[in-house]
């Protein structure tokens, strides 16, 4: 397979979480909106820098527990009804026994539809061609900001104020 | 014996030394132990697979049915993997949920002995029905017949909650690995790198995809906190549902549920003990993390104490013959033996854990925890034995006698079981370095203001 095409920009590694923070807020500030910051671990200092809005996975998990619910109850009353099965001269579909069911699917369905959220929203943002380094999954913070060679000085002398210790040029 | 540190839930590695230690158990060779060890289980599932080849050839009469007692040592090994699976949701997704520090060490092995013990449990439905080749006729789907499944069934119950709780925790063992993985992808080189990479997803640590990935694990955790309380309630309505007396009780559900982290987290202990060993991984799982799953123990022990008290209690008070001769004989009958160890096991060994100095030292915690295995078995074969030996009709008493194929198959379970846990400690990071990751504080320029984030 080919290997994706370069995204032009600046890369910068930070060992401090408060500097590569107020690096963020800078070059938001800067408009520079398509950054990608990658980290070892979430952390609500970083994330609150970002202020990406909450992630629309919820929506996903709700519409999966309202089908997952539906289609339970629905199942097992179709079922009952399409093979009636009298027991004791009750009643063929009755609910309480299918709240089980429905309970049961309403955890799957919510469960493999916020998995799958996860999947096609992270695919939204193309990570390709963006540059990455083994030490991000260890202790290092990093920046990748894409830009032309003529803001590259200016994005550089930021990183290295907020104390990037790295920082390197993708082109 | 370790001492406990001020501040033990912290851990005292750094960033960089935290994924260095998990990949070392999976690129340094293993001690010998561990080698005994998988010996040990490969020769349990060789046990268990002879045995259900000869099952297949001779049927289900090597094993010891015969009426009244056709729920016999298959399904009381069943109840007993179902049970096992629930202390590994209980410390990932509750825990995760009441923000315990203390879990992030312990809880990636705990899921992993989740699904291996849903994976073994599954195993003696299907041998139970003895024509194990149509077990698919349990599952709701259009034939020839124009048949559906009856869902007022609590069988048809079970499948539904066992095949989602399996479903569920894979997915949830699965996700959590994700970064990890990617951390091991990061310090492996050749063919591991290549297999880890596509393990890894893609994953790189990004904004984007830890802002999704957080969110959903968050919403994962609060799906599968109902799921596990219902899951051993539902196999509880197996018996609850049913008229045999010493079934029939609507205590059973939290009774089950209970009964169940206990003896999950009984095999943790089993378990993490000397794996912590064999990996090298003492200065990451401690005495502290001990101390906090014998509490948990401690808890769920005396619980099932209770549980015990007023099953007897009921029995009593309810003047119905036919409890009270069912517990009379739990006690004093033909299977005394089974109802002492059960009660003497579960309800008294666990009250040791009461003394710090027994929470903390790892010999003595080992032999509880054997001990709790052993009681917690006894318990679903005294609930299961006793009661359909004894119902209604006494000309239809009858004693159930065990085979060779049931304690065959009985050993086997443990080695699949042993088997797929000690591979899976070998392939995957068995401790979550991301998350004890988060418990660290991130380096900083600035002197932090007092208060943590």
């Amino acid at each position: 397979m080919a290997a994706a095409r370069a995204v032009p920009g600046v890369l910068g590694q930070f060992v401090h979480i408060d500097g590569a923070c107020d690096a963020i807020r800078e070059l938001k500030q800067g408009g520079h909106a398509d950054l990608t910051v990658y980290s070892a671990a979430p952390n609500p200092e970083r994330e609150e820098a970002i202020g990406d809005p909450i992630s629309p996975v919820r929506w996903f998990t709700l519409t999966g527990g309202l089908l997952g619910c539906a289609s339970g109850f629905a199942l097992a009353l179709w079922m009952s009804r399409d093979w009636p099965l009298l027991v004791g001269g009750k009643s063929i579909a009755t609910i309480p026994p299918y709240v089980v069911i429905g309970f049961e699917l309403t955890i799957l369905t919510a469960s493999l539809l916020s998995v799958l959220a996860v999947i096609l929203l992270s695919a939204r943002k193309s990570l390709k061609g963006r540059p990455y380094h083994p030490k991000f999954s260890d202790d290092r913070i990093g920046i990748f900001i894409p830009c032309g060679a003529d803001r590259a000085d200016q994005v550089q002398a930021l990183l290295e104020r907020h104390g990037s210790v790295e920082v390197s040029r993708e082109s | 014996m370790a001492v406990i540190a001020h501040d033990p839930s912290r851990p005292t590695q750094t960033h960089a030394e935290v994924p260095r230690d998990v990949v070392r158990t999976i690129t340094e060779a293993p001690t010998r132990g561990y080698y005994i060890l998988v010996a040990v289980m490969a020769l349990l599932t060789a046990v268990l697979i002879g045995t259900v080849v000869a099952e297949l050839r001779f049927g289900l009469g090597l094993a010891g049915y015969a009426p009244p007692i056709m729920w016999s040592v298959y399904i009381t090994t069943f109840v007993f993997w179902v049970g096992i699976g629930h202390a590994g949701t209980l410390i990932s997704a509750i825990l995760f949920l009441f923000r315990s520090p203390w879990r992030t060490a312990v809880y990636r092995s705990t899921e992993a002995m989740t699904v291996f013990a849903v994976m073994t449990a599954a195993l003696f439905p299907i041998l139970h029905i003895g024509r194990e080749w149509l077990f698919y006729w349990l599952i709701p789907y259009p034939n020839q017949r124009y048949l559906w499944p009856n869902f007022k069934s609590p069988l048809m119950w079970d499948v539904f909650a066992i095949s989602t709780y399996l479903t569920v925790s894979s997915t949830f063992l699965m996700v959590g690995l994700v970064p990890d993985i990617a951390a091991v992808r990061d310090h492996v080189s050749g063919w591991k790198k290549k297999l880890y990479s596509a393990l890894s997803l893609g994953w790189t640590g990004a904004d984007s995809q830890w802002r999704h990935y957080t969110r959903a694990y968050l919403y994962l955790a609060a799906l599968a906190t109902p799921l596990v309380l219902s899951v051993h309630s539902v196999v509880s309505w197996d018996f609850a549902v049913s008229i045999v007396p010493g079934w029939h009780g609507t205590i059973f559900a939290p009774y089950f549920v209970a009964g169940a982290i206990y003896s999950g987290i009984g095999m943790v202990l089993t378990l993490m003990i000397p794996l912590r060993k064999v990996l090298r991984l003492e200065h990451m799982i401690t005495d502290y993390h001990f101390d906090n799953l014998s509490k948990l123990t401690l808890l769920t022990g005396t619980i099932l104490f209770y549980a015990y008290a007023m099953e007897y209690f009921v029995a009593w008070y309810s003047g119905n013959t036919f409890e009270q001769t069912t517990f009379w004989r739990r006690a004093f009958g033909p299977n005394w033996w089974a109802g002492w160890t059960m009660i003497i096991c579960n309800a008294f060994v666990s009250q040791l854990l009461w003394f710090r100095k027994i929470r903390t030292n790892l010999t003595a915690l080992f032999v509880i925890s054997i001990f709790i295995n052993i009681g917690m078995w006894f318990e679903r074969y005294v609930i299961i034995a006793s009661s359909l030996s004894n119902d209604y009709l006494p000309y239809a008493w009858g004693q159930l006698n065990p085979t060779w194929a049931d304690w065959g198959i009985l050993a086997g379970s443990f080695g699949w079981f042993g088997m797929y846990f000690l591979l899976f400690a070998r392939t995957f990071p068995i401790v979550a370095s991301q998350e004890i990751k988060e418990l660290i504080p991130m380096p900083r320029q600035r002197k932090a203001h007092g208060g943590a984030h």
